[in-house]
């Protein structure tokens, strides 16, 4: 998903950089909120882990590979915000270190594999958390979840951002199509990848997982009360 | 610290961090190598030619691959590794940076 440099004009990347600089400070803000002692930590170790998995292509039908985003599992682990500065410091480092991701595309690749699948990623998990059962083996399947979703959003951002400013004139509904097609796919891995990734982290130490403190919060609640009627 | 869990914080992280470089060191050699879903649209779409030359394109890691090293498995292990180290640095380094300092009378609850 990657966007390399040329495929957008340059008025189109400028503005997707505006874009991006605007979320990472928005980011960089409500982080304060969610960094403790116990999310600090974490931060740098998701980082790490999203720029390894994403190290690792799988594939996509024939001739075709695609590779974990991992905004929706950096939103859940840590936070969105802390999420979004993760994803960005993956991108950055991919684009300057290895030359994946062009360096006037990193706006681009920001808003693309960061901001849409942080922001989608995050309220789509909130959503599934409120509607499933409240208790901690709710939570990987709300990730796989959330995770499905952000990939196509993430495909149908870069497609509008093709008929803003895209350097070949290619019919958008045909591009359109055939981003949806790949990554509908794509998007079944990176569900599955977050299941595991979260449902392991769930299995040991659940209150390490940002989007799953409200649950472990309420059934504390509940021994109190008991404890406290017997 | 209490440890509201049978695994211990420290042994969850360095098992993240162990999971990580054996994925990028190790596992990455036997990833896919076929262009990913934008790519492969751009070659059949036809506007896989547009992409200019990127900036860094000759750096040291460019496309995972450590120059000056030609086993493939070393190559692309080591500027995997590279890459997890720094990614975990410069992370942790900006979470360090924009955490708020924890108020010296919090209750340690």
């Amino acid at each position: 998903m990657h966007v390399p440099d040329g495929f957008l004009d340059a008025p189109t990347s400028i503005a997707t950089g505006v874009v991006a600089a605007v979320a990472v400070g928005v980011a960089l803000k409500g982080a304060r909120r969610e960094l403790d002692d116990r999310t600090a930590p974490m931060a740098g170790l998701v980082a790490a882990f999203i720029f390894a998995t994403q190290m690792i292509n799988f594939p996509v039908g024939v001739g075709t590979s695609g590779h974990l985003l991992g905004g929706a599992l950096a939103a859940i682990l840590v936070g969105p915000f802390t999420g979004l500065l993760c994803m960005t410091c993956v991108l950055i480092v991919q684009s300057l270190l290895f030359a994946d991701g062009g360096i006037t595309a990193l706006g681009t690749n920001i808003d693309l594999m960061g901001v849409t699948t942080v922001a989608l990623g995050w309220l789509a998990f909130v959503a599934a958390r409120a509607i499933l059962p409240k208790r901690t083996s709710s939570v990987a399947p709300a990730a796989a979840f959330a995770a499905l979703l952000t990939v196509p959003a993430s495909a149908m951002v870069f497609v509008l951002l093709y008929s803003l400013g895209g350097t070949a004139d290619i019919p958008i509904d045909t591009l359109a199509a055939a981003m949806l097609g790949v990554h509908l796919v794509v998007g079944a891995g990176e569900a599955v990848i977050t299941f595991f990734a979260i449902a392991s982290i769930v299995a040991v130490r659940p209150d390490l997982i940002y989007g799953a403190r409200p649950l472990i919060a309420r059934r504390e609640l509940e021994v109190r009360v008991s404890e406290a009627s017997a | 610290m209490s440890r509201p869990g049978p695994v211990s914080t420290r042994a969850v992280r360095w098992s993240a961090l162990v999971v990580a470089l054996l994925l990028a060191g190790v596992v990455s050699f036997y990833a896919a190598t076929s262009p990913d879903g934008l790519n492969r649209v751009a070659q059949d779409q036809g506007f896989a030619s547009t992409e200019t030359e990127h900036a860094a394109g000759d750096g040291p890691l460019s496309d995972y691959q450590t120059r000056g090293v030609d086993q493939g498995r070393l190559s692309g292990g080591a500027a995997g590794v590279v890459g997890v180290l720094v990614v975990l640095g410069l992370a942790t380094a900006l979470t360090y940076a924009v955490r708020r300092r924890p108020s010296r009378t919090s209750t340690g609850a």
